[in-house]
């Protein structure tokens, strides 16, 4: 329940309190306890250096090969004519089989104000599909917006540490907002306006039939990641981001967190696209030893590459358990 | 409640900077989320100019003065563009607003000429934005065509047409039955002789569909049941299109074209015409139901 709860507030970008010392199990309050003056900086340093060596941004490349053969697969498809993924983001066939974005078919029927039965067949099975694999799985393994501005952030750092542009967050709460209005929006006006602006249709339509002037819209949007501020369309606008996050607090598939050997630096909020996913790895953030990182988070994995004390690790609920 | 004391008592002196940092906080959102929202209603603009208004893919629900509907229910995937065989169907870009990913037609590149029989495009759609209620080519209401420039018209002057329609350049493809019943070949490589050019009634789908009904009726007419069968039940249908004699005082046969209340708004014949530009268009502001009533 605290889970589900917790991650819904952070989906909408409320704040998680930190846990009050009596919500603490007793094991997690002697761990913090134990580390008290253990973590020396020399420490730290011992096992980022160690860390080093294995570090091979293993699940970075994993995500990023798989976003591109889903995305290949949906070119591929139309160009070769095979059939396996036919349609775009929006809305496709996989094998014959209807798969509907689920934002998407929330704006039609929002807009529209009727639901064809195919187009509840494509939600639920793309409900179940993304429930089982994580649900906001869909904005770091699939998203093709997300890859672009991914290379905007490295770029955005650069600048940053050149002194050339700095980050401006913004409240998270502005994702709600945009959420609701976009929903209103299209039960008021009658049109699908968040498809104007979304660039996650744009470039899934501009990569299988071809770039048009939408693309400029693209760029403006990464140009304005990259000198105002940080990741700013899937952190606090993208509507997609908010319903499958709301999707994967039912999802198996996470990231979870062991305080054992945490170290607290940081450095997996560093990385991060949605960092407050990651408070209880503050030192006292956390509830008990075992806990697993809300749904708002992507399952991108940089968390779980960068920790220099392999605290985060992905599992699968009930199956890992199973496994070992 | 009891750790919130303390807390509530070390606010005052925080308060002024707080009070500034969270106003400018909600400055900044206000004005992400007015620019953001500013952007996407920016889609209204082609719309309530009309701009937006296109030859749209057999079945989608709109009238032929508005499209609303169709923007509404199109969930923008383009599964229509992938299964037809002509390749007639884009996606709009940016500048059609809250058009931006709906199918279209561009006739006079290439028109829908019902060479999947069996209206492929609507099939595919998955959120019924071009609707299943639709059964049979000859029940499509995608425009009404119109006879724009009869002064260009080649049978109106009298004249014939021989050689490729569109030039050797043009890409567009058609299915003609006699040379390939499964596949629609370009246009380019299927030149004509014509004694008064008839392209716009010759190559019609609508009148191509009746000539098959009719020949198909004439072989047994105790097997109309089973053709009816073939053609769905709507064999034949109504006509679209027909040469029709105009006086000419000089001894010269001149015909004109004119467009029936079986016309779909297809576009072939917009598409065919050989004159640059075309002497026969699609409109988009009426079709047959609309004419009727």
């Amino acid at each position: 329940m605290r889970y589900i709860r917790d991650s819904l507030k952070q989906v909408f970008g409320f704040r998680v309190p930190r846990p009050a010392k009596e919500q603490q199990s007793p094991e997690v309050k002697a761990i913090y306890e134990r580390k008290k003056g253990e973590l020396t900086k020399e420490e730290l340093e011992k096992v980022r250096r160690e860390h080093k060596g294995t570090f091979l941004n293993k699940w970075q490349k994993r995500r990023w090969a798989t976003l591109v053969f889903v995305n290949f697969l949906f070119v591929a498809s139309y160009y070769f004519d095979v059939q396996l993924v036919e349609g775009s983001l929006s809305g496709a066939r996989v094998i014959g089989f209807h798969m509907a974005d689920l934002n998407s078919a929330l704006q039609i029927a929002l807009a529209y104000k009727h639901i064809v039965l195919n187009l509840v067949i494509g939600m639920v099975s793309v409900f179940v599909f993304w429930m089982l694999l994580g649900g906001r799985t869909f904005c770091s393994w699939v998203c093709p917006y997300h890859l672009l501005s991914e290379w905007a952030e490295y770029l955005h750092f650069w600048l940053v540490k050149k002194g050339l542009v700095k980050d401006h967050p913004f409240n998270r709460k502005v994702r709600g907002v945009f959420y609701v209005v976009f929903a209103l929006l299209a039960l008021v006006t009658g049109y699908t306006v968040f498809e104007t602006v979304s660039p996650t249709g744009i470039l899934s339509r501009a990569l299988i039939y071809g770039p048009g002037l939408a693309l400029i819209w693209v760029g403006l949007l990464l140009l304005f990641e990259v000198v105002y501020s940080r990741r700013a369309w899937c952190r606090y606008v993208c509507p997609i981001g908010v319903t499958y996050g709301m999707v994967g607090v039912f999802s198996p598939v996470r990231v979870k967190y062991n305080a054992e050997a945490c170290h607290h630096e940081g450095d997996c909020r560093k990385v991060c696209l949605v960092p407050h996913v990651l408070d209880l790895t503050i030192r006292g953030g956390a509830v008990e030893v075992n806990q697993d990182v809300a749904s708002d988070c992507t399952r991108c994995g940089m968390c779980v590459d960068v920790c220099p004390t392999d605290s985060l690790t992905y599992e699968i609920k009930g199956l890992s358990k199973m496994l070992k | 409640m009891k750790a919130s004391k303390p807390a509530a008592r070390k606010r005052p002196a925080k308060s002024f900077k707080r009070k500034q940092q969270s106003r400018r906080d909600f400055l900044r959102a206000s004005v992400l989320t007015a620019g953001m929202v500013g952007a996407s209603l920016l889609g209204f603009i082609p719309v309530l100019q009309g701009s937006s208004m296109r030859l749209r893919p057999p079945g989608a629900i709109k009238t032929p003065d508005d499209e609303q509907e169709f923007f509404a229910a199109c969930i923008k995937c383009g599964q229509c563009v992938q299964v037809c065989p002509v390749e007639a169907i884009k996606l709009a870009d940016m500048n059609d607003g809250f058009g931006i990913g709906v199918p279209f037609l561009d006739a006079r590149a290439q028109a829908c000429d019902f060479s999947c029989d069996g209206l492929q495009c609507v099939l595919a759609c998955p959120t019924g934005a071009l609707t299943h209620d639709l059964d049979y080519p000859a029940d499509t209401r995608m425009g009404f065509a119109r006879l724009a420039r009869p002064d260009a018209c080649l049978a109106a002057q009298g004249k014939g047409f021989k050689g490729q329609a569109r030039g050797p350049d043009f890409p567009g493809i058609l299915r003609y039955e006699e040379v390939d019943r499964w596949n629609p070949i370009p246009v380019a490589d299927h030149p004509y002789d014509l004694e008064l050019c008839d392209l716009c009634v010759r190559q019609c789908p609508i009148e191509i569909r009746i000539a098959q009904c009719a020949e198909n009726a004439s072989d047994d007419q105790r097997d109309l049941a089973r053709v009816a069968q073939q053609m769905g039940h709507e064999c034949p249908p109504k006509h679209a299109i027909s040469l029709q004699p105009l006086e000419s005082d000089d001894g010269v046969t001149r015909m004109r074209p004119v467009v029936q209340e079986g016309c779909v708004g297809c576009g072939v014949c917009e598409m065919i015409c050989p004159v640059e530009s075309a002497a026969i268009v699609v409109d988009l502001d009426k079709n047959a139901d609309t004419l009727g009533g």
